[in-house]
């Protein structure tokens, strides 16, 4: 998937990639897609969850030797 | 979403226990990052995690004065609950977060305020104590001291009350 901004969260736990993540967004124009690499399995449901809270629009995750990368468009309600 | 009214979350910390510190912070700044108005309030024991780390408490009468000797308090000088072991327990806790890039309970009283996460000590606490209800007691992101009507008055406009 395309993507406008990469945030690298590998090595990082709950609930860092989501902090950063929602900082990150912050950042970002709306409309624009932020992929976010992080090796934590809980990204895979907290990412929809933190996205549903926001509004913010989840578009997908793809998932490779370990690597999780997940997709967020920032979106406004 | 600016014009939505936002959604809240009140805490209160009582325990002063490393792992519960961890967890209420850790709930506290994803709260902050989901755009909720996030408030936590530090009781009892929970007064030790946001206690300044350097200096002594001046307090009044002996057994406030021998509490606070034994009490010292600070977030580096948290414990854990269980396999404390004389402080070993906990050295290794704190190593195997250092290893898993977890932050520290200073790092994330920091982080927490940094998100607008709002630090209330109670002030009757202090009181029984005897730790000097001041701000200078406690570190700079503790915004204010109150006691259970503001935790009450926030907790009743919240979706999520926790007591930890």
């Amino acid at each position: 998937m395309k993507a406008d901004q990469t945030l690298d969260c590998m090595g990082l736990y709950c609930p860092m990639p989501i902090v950063k993540t929602a900082e990150k967004i912050k950042q970002m124009k709306e409309g624009e897609v932020l992929e976010v690499l992080g090796d934590d399995q809980g990204i895979k449901q907290d990412m929809p969850a933190w996205c549903e809270a926001t509004g913010n629009k989840f578009l997908g995750m793809e998932e490779a030797g370990g690597e999780i990368k997940v997709y967020v468009k920032k979106t406004h309600r | 979403m600016a014009e939505q009214k936002k959604e809240k979350m009140t805490i209160a910390v009582l325990s002063g226990d490393l792992e519960r510190a961890l967890a209420a912070f850790m709930l506290a700044v994803t709260g902050a990052s989901m755009g909720m108005e996030v408030s936590m309030f530090f009781t009892f024991w929970g007064l030790n995690i946001v206690k300044r780390e350097e200096g002594s408490l001046k307090s009044k009468g002996l057994m406030r004065k021998m509490l606070n000797l034994m009490n010292r308090g600070g977030a580096k000088r948290l414990k854990l609950s269980r396999f404390n072991m004389l402080g070993l327990g906990t050295w290794m806790m704190k190593r195997l977060m250092k290893e898993t890039n977890m932050p520290s309970v200073s790092e994330y009283i920091t982080m927490a305020k940094d998100m607008g996460v709002k630090l209330i000590a109670c002030t009757t606490t202090c009181g029984v104590m005897g730790i000097p209800p001041e701000k200078g007691t406690f570190r700079s992101e503790v915004e204010s001291l109150a006691g259970a009507a503001t935790f009450l008055g926030e907790a009743r406009q919240s979706g999520i009350v926790l007591f930890i």
